[in-house]
């Protein structure tokens, strides 16, 4: 088996991106897109500024070099690229045989891969988690498009921005995330996909359920196992005949909306592969933060924790997802005080379960007041999504299941739509949105990298208001994202939300778990000691581990009714027999089962023999028989038992039997005669 | 190893349907219905069966139930909260939702009748606590040995096919399901599986149904006929299935003939049935699932609420009444203010358990129904009956136990005559075991059970590899049977012995070992003796100009040639087997014939050259697994002439 880390990813928009060979196939996990390097890109201009910067564009540029501080000038004003993984590119996309998408955000660069010529890949996505990726590819396809509308059709393939020049009078900042730390990025720009890849990348995509078994090939059975993150997200086992194998990805242990993390579904799996680098992120934005280097000690609660069913309970104790409600809470009151002072509240946050728990709870307190301040949203796929959330009871938490038992609908906002209190528009420029528009408001719209959708317009619009309110998702750099909104006036409340398994949480997983061999993260390492594996290997960016297998012969089952059927022959120490029937590999388990052809008589016959034979033995086997012959020839007179010779029947047909060490041959022109002796030397010789 | 099958309910009969199966050590009772047609005791299973002592916790692994209706699902109340089972419960998510529904319209209509009340609301809310939903494909680990899957069934909202899996031992239980799409939902749908026991449902054991649009074609023109005469339609039904199945076929032709005259459903029942419909709607037919974004199909546009007033109110219009059958209540009061009217018109379900009113209109055509010694009522409306159902045919049975071949196949939910026929099919024309037994009876069948061998990688290796044999073999042709005379056709087959080469070895105390046969004698430290036939005989030829002057002292050139006239003839003649021209030799599998030139050749029986001139002596060899094939190349080869 071969595993290699191509990106460790960023970030609950950006997940990471592994290579992995098991039983000879190549498998795939996640294909995401970096769309936080979209903040390279300056949103559409505002016209005068556009033809200033198209126009006197380098020199501007390498004037603002020299000052040195970043402004909305710097940034790259052309119809944006999108940076997909690096290292997947060094790959041929027709030598994956399995692809496996762990999340929607692990699909959105799946297009790029189906559209190459001779792709052949099998996907398996969670069905949830593919309806709702094929929106969010759309509503990315949509958005460009308006983007596109303002640059008009690319006429040079070469872009001014990529070519050295252009690179050269990127700012630092920028210049980092357009060709990376190494220098070694730029390849991976690409420019969008289209709507139709996007169709026919849905089109090759096999959709599963939480659990159900997918058996690529025979040979590893695949499933998928919820992992709580969001709403069709999941972490994979594969087993195949050598390996079982856990993959876990960034996962929640008890969701607000979403099925909560599998976790005991993935136990019994001999290697895990762990890839939840969501601790990292996190650590990484609180810098100043210096108690966060030290490893975290295995927490004394876990460590007296030796049954299966405490560590789960351990693991399941809510405290987090309160504080995710808590964060909620906080910020609706925020919202709330916003909309009280006369300002709006724009809400640019892509997380499909944070937006939902957001819109209810912020309903219910809108509702409680005495205002009355409608809530939008704008998306051109938001009205199917959210038609969407409210057919998948089979997807969500508990909590979520208990309403469908009693009748009512999944989330508020079907009953919040229908009463008017939400209003769903596909655009900005929408007629009903220009006929219903009432400020202050709430507005819901894509895209967090600020650069893409309605809030572009939004943001421009709000934020010189300084009583309007932004609630972004504190991501890498907020600073570069609203560069081109400054300066502002308008509020900005950051905040981050749960998007993996906390550093406390994953010993206990581990030891709940039990892996044989544990593939962990580098970069985690000095975060956490970790005693519960046998062998532990970290694993970094771009570095290929092979990992011996585990098991050295092959395991086959062969059916009892076909076992029954075989002729056993016992030999000094051991019995033994020739097997029959046809052998089939199902469910990744080799089984020989009876074949459809009937067993014809002549299948009993010794096929292989070994020794020599005892020339005397054989002629009174053959006289036993009928046959009368001489021995004519002794070649080896050293007296030993079986020698060789050549033995002469002239009764009832002339033959010949020649005998040697190696090899017998029969030499009669008589079928039968021929078969006769043949049998004559199966008695007196082994034979299998 | 065996798998015993308990038959509790629905056997050789329509009711209660409940199976308990033992397999490999494991207990599942599958479904825990009511029978309608009994108010004693026998309208339940008979649970002391299970356990005598009533400790059903360890008698029973877990129960599971295929869908909500009451032949199904009903006794389960009782079950677990009267008999007192705490174990697993596993049904689909739908039939969690909806199953309440049922049972608590179920309990008020028992006590309506003046029954005594099995179990209460209280009972039913505690019942589906215990329940575990399942989602469809969803492999659910019961304990560390038990494997349950859910697989769609069609024939109602959440009806699901179990498939059981203990250890090598594989069963499924179909509960009912219907093999072709209605208006609503899916065909059956479940992959091919290796399977010792099959228990099907039989409702339609001998009937073969047409397409359903004619049908569905005359109930429209019926409705239509009426309301456009301005007579009111009543459709008395059950608030789940069969309501909305007919709701969006009229809200459908309603759209379609823009049709203004109003649908009424009679309780909040059914609407609030209709609002688990739109989300469950992933549940339903993939034509109606894909409108969910745009407008869900269970949001019915024409649909409105029926009060009291209106039974009396004048137009036409189309009402949906619950229970159906019309067993009593809501719709047994529309009916009998309507049925006096000719312009009106009652739709009746296809089957309608005797004593019920439903069942009187049926049977003939009365006049005057006598409800009790003081009520009489008039009927002049008209009747249509509607001839679809949710369950599947003969043909459907028969095609669902012809994909999964099983081992074995049970037959329950039928009627016994037609069950005894489809049985006598099943066994004649699929060739499997099959089986109807009666409530209370046992069925035990063998399972499936596997011996575990380590096999070497040089052997699974080779059997990588394709080993193909091809032969031709003449045999009957069986498709031509019909037209009286059996064909014999010879055709090609290919035999593929690539697990021959393996070579099973036990010894005491150590694992069963699979090797590859090249391994084995290296195993015993022997070594190989090879057993050979060889024959060298003289073959006539006819002389040619160029062969007759060096008759005796034939050269390289002339052997090809030779050898190349031979595999001529031999291909014309030998329908089987590979023949290579290797130059100077020819081979046929492992059959090698050479043309010989020596004369004290050792494989010569007879030196004697009758004809010197006119012959040219072969010398051949072969190993005994070609046997057969080289006696017939050498009796071509004796008969021809070069």
């Amino acid at each position: 088996m071969k595993f290699t880390c191509l990106s460790k990813g960023g970030g609950f928009h950006f997940p990471p991106c592994h290579m992995l060979s098991v039983s000879g196939f190549r498998i795939l996990l996640d294909c995401p897109l970096d769309l936080s390097s979209l903040a390279i890109f300056s949103p559409v201009p505002i016209a005068l500024e556009a033809h200033e910067s198209l126009d006197t564009d380098s020199v501007v540029r390498k004037k603002q070099k020299i000052e040195k501080t970043l402004d909305a000038n710097d940034l790259v004003c052309a119809e944006p690229w999108y940076k997909t993984v690096k290292s997947l590119h060094l790959w041929d996309a027709s030598f994956i045989d399995v692809i496996l998408i762990s999340s929607p955000m692990g699909m959105l660069g799946l297009p790029f891969l189906t559209r190459t010529k001779d792709f052949s890949a099998k996907i398996y996505v969670t069905e949830a988690a593919a309806r709702i990726g094929q929106l969010m590819m759309e509503d990315l396809v949509s958005m460009h498009m308006e983007l596109r509308q303002f640059y008009g059709p690319e006429d040079s393939s070469f872009l001014q921005w990529m070519r050295w020049e252009g690179l050269e009078v990127l700012p630092p900042e920028l210049k980092k995330i357009a060709l990376g730390t190494d220098c070694e990025e730029l390849g991976a720009w690409m420019p969008l996909y289209s709507a139709v890849d996007v169709k026919d990348c849905m089109r090759k995509v096999q959709t599963l359920k939480y659990a159900e078994e997918a058996c690529y090939n025979g040979t590893l059975v695949i499933k998928a196992f919820s992992s709580g993150l969001e709403i069709g997200t999941c972490n994979w086992t594969i087993n195949g005949p050598k390996r079982n194998i856990a993959y876990i990805s960034s996962s929640i242990f008890v969701s607000t909306h979403a099925m909560d993390f599998n976790f005991l579904g993935l136990q019994g799996n001999d290697l895990i592969i762990f890839s939840d680098f969501s601790t990292l992120d996190t650590t990484e934005n609180m810098e100043n933060d210096n108690t966060y280097c030290d490893p975290v000690p295995s927490s004394n609660a876990s460590d007296d924790l030796y049954n299966l069913e405490e560590i789960a309970a351990s693991l399941l104790k809510d405290d987090e997802s309160m504080e995710e409600m808590e964060k909620l809470a906080f910020i609706c009151t925020c919202a709330f005080d916003s909309v009280r002072a006369g300002g709006s509240v724009l809400v640019p946050i892509d997380r499909l379960g944070i937006v939902l728990c957001l819109l209810e709870q912020m309903s219910l307190l809108l509702e409680s007041s005495s205002l009355k301040v409608p809530v939008y949203i704008i998306s051109s796929v938001a009205e199917e999504l959210l038609a969407f959330t409210n057919i998948i009871p089979e997807w969500l938490c508990k909590q979520r299941q208990e309403k469908l038992f009693s009748g009512e609908p999944l989330f508020a906002h079907v009953k919040l739509i229908k009463e008017r209190k939400i209003h769903v528009f596909p655009a900005v420029h929408s007629v009903e949105l220009l006929t219903n528009w009432q400020e202050p408001c709430v507005v819901f719209c894509p895209h967090w990298s600020l650069r893409l959708g309605p809030v572009v317009h939004l943001l421009r619009y709000w934020c010189s208001d300084p009583n309007s309110l932004l609630i972004l998702e504190s991501g890498d750099d907020a600073n570069l994202a609203l560069l081109p909104f400054k300066p502002m006036a308008m509020k900005v409340l950051q905040c981050s939300f749960l998007s993996g398994i906390s550093l406390q949480k994953v010993q206990p997983l581990l030891k709940a778990l039990q892996p044989k061999l544990l593939l962990f993260p580098k970069d985690l390492r000095c975060k956490i000691q970790i005693s519960e594996a046998n062998t532990i290997i970290h694993y970094s960016e771009n570095e290929t581990l092979c990992m011996p297998s585990s098991k050295e012969s092959t395991e086959i089952d062969i059916a009892t009714d076909l076992a029954s059927q075989f002729h056993w022959k016992t030999l000094k120490q051991e019995t033994v027999t020739r097997l029959d029937g046809e052998l089939f590999m199902d469910q990744g388990k080799h089984r020989l089962l009876s074949g459809f052809r009937q067993a014809d008589s002549k299948q009993h016959r010794p096929l292989l023999h070994w020794g020599s034979p005892d020339l005397k033995r054989l002629l009174t086997e053959l006289s036993k028989m009928g046959i009368t012959g001489t021995l004519k020839k002794v070649m080896d007179s050293a007296g030993s038992k079986n020698a060789a010779g050549i033995i002469d029947i002239d009764d009832p047909e002339k033959a010949l039997i020649d005998v040697r060490e190696t090899g017998t041959v029969i030499i009669t022109a008589d079928e039968n005669l021929a078969s006769h002796i043949s049998k004559a030397i199966d008695i007196v010789l082994d034979g299998i | 190893m065996a798998i015993d099958c308990l038959v509790l309910g629905a056997g050789q009969e329509v009711g209660k349907s409940c199976m308990l199966v033992s397999i490999n050590g494991k207990r599942i009772m599958f479904d825990c219905g009511m029978h309608m047609g009994y108010t004693d005791s026998r309208r339940y299973p008979d649970f002391s069966l299970i356990s005598k002592t009533g400790d059903f916790d360890n008698a029973l692994t877990c129960v599971i139930v295929t869908h909500f209706h009451l032949d199904h699902i009903g006794a389960l109340p009782y079950f677990t909260e009267v008999c007192g089972y705490k174990g697993p419960i596993y049904m689909t998510y739908p039939t969690k939702a909806l199953a309440p529904l049922m049972l608590e319209d179920y309990r008020k209509n028992m006590d309506r009748r003046g029954e005594d009340e099995q179990f209460t609301s209280d009972h039913i809310a505690e019942c589906m606590k215990k329940v575990i939903p399942v989602d469809l494909k969803q492999t659910v680990q019961v304990d560390k040995d038990l494997q349950i899957r859910a697989y769609y069934a069609g024939h109602v909202i959440g009806a699901a096919m179990f498939y059981a899996k203990v250890g090598d031992a594989a069963m499924v239980y179909t509960g009912d399901y219907n093999m072709t799409p209605d208006r609503h939902l899916g065909a059956a749908q479940i992959d091919r599986l290796q399977l010792d026991l099959l228990i099907t449902e039989s409702t339609y054991a001998t009937t073969i149904r047409d397409s359903r649009y004619g049908r569905e074609r005359e109930f429209l023109k019926a409705v239509h006929n009426c309301v456009a005469a301005g007579g009111k339609v009543l459709i008395p039904t059950f608030a789940l299935g069969r309501a909305q199945e007919l709701c969006i076929l009229l809200e459908d032709y309603w759209e379609r003939m823009n049709l203004k005259v109003p649908i009424y459903f009679s309780a909040g029942l059914t609407i609030q049935a209709n609002m688990y419909y739109k989300m469950l709607i992933n549940w339903t037919s993939q034509k109606i699932k894909e409108t969910y974004a745009t407008h869900n199909a269970f949001d019915f546009k024409n649909v409105r609420n029926f009060d009291r007033s209106l039974i009396n109110a004048p137009g036409p219009c189309v009402l949906f009444a619950t229970p159906g059958m019309i067993v009593g209540g809501f719709s047994l009061e529309v009916f009998m203010q309507w049925a006096p009217s000719e312009n009106n018109l009652v739709t009746l379900p296809g089957y309608c358990v005797a004593g019920t009113i439903g069942h009187k209109l049926m049977s003939g055509k009365p006049t005057k129904i006598d409800l009790d010694k003081d009520t009489q009522i008039h009927v002049r409306c008209q009747i249509h009956q509607l001839s679809f159902s949710p369950h599947t045919d003969a043909k459907g049975i028969m095609d669902l136990v012809k994909f999964l071949s099983p081992k074995h196949a049970i037959l329950v939910h039928g009627e016994k005559p037609k069950m005894a026929t489809l049985k006598e099919r099943i066994q004649s024309e699929l060739g499997i075991q099959c089986y109807c037994p009666a409530n209370n009876e046992t069925v035990t069948i063998p399972s499936t059970h596997y011996v575990k061998a380590d096999a070497s990688g040089t052997f699974i290796r080779s059997c990588l590899n394709p080993n193909f044999k091809f032969s031709t073999c003449s045999s009957t042709d069986k498709s031509y049977l019909d037209s009286n005379e059996s064909k014999a056709v010879s055709r090609l087959s290919v035999s593929d012995d690539r697990a021959t080469e393996g070579i099973l070895v036990v010894e005491k105390g150590k694992k069963a070992k699979v090797i590859h046969q090249d391994e084995f004698l290296h195993m015993l430290g022997e070594k190989k003796h090879e057993i050979q036939f060889a024959y060298c005989f003289p073959m006539h030829m006819t002389l040619t100009e160029d062969l007759s002057s060096t008759s005796h002292m034939l050269c390289g050139f002339d052997k090809c040639t030779l050898i190349s006239r031979l595999s001529m003839i031999l291909s014309d003649e030998l329908s089987e087997g590979n023949i290579l021209d290797l130059g100077e030799e020819l081979q046929v599998e492992s059959f090698c014939v050479s043309v010989c030139s020596s004369d004290d050749c050792p494989h010569r029986l007879s030196s004697s050259l009758q004809n010197g001139s006119e012959s040219v002596f072969f010398c051949c060899h072969w190993s005994v697994a070609d046997e057969k094939l080289a006696w017939k190349i050498i009796s071509i080869m004796k008969n021809s002439t070069l």
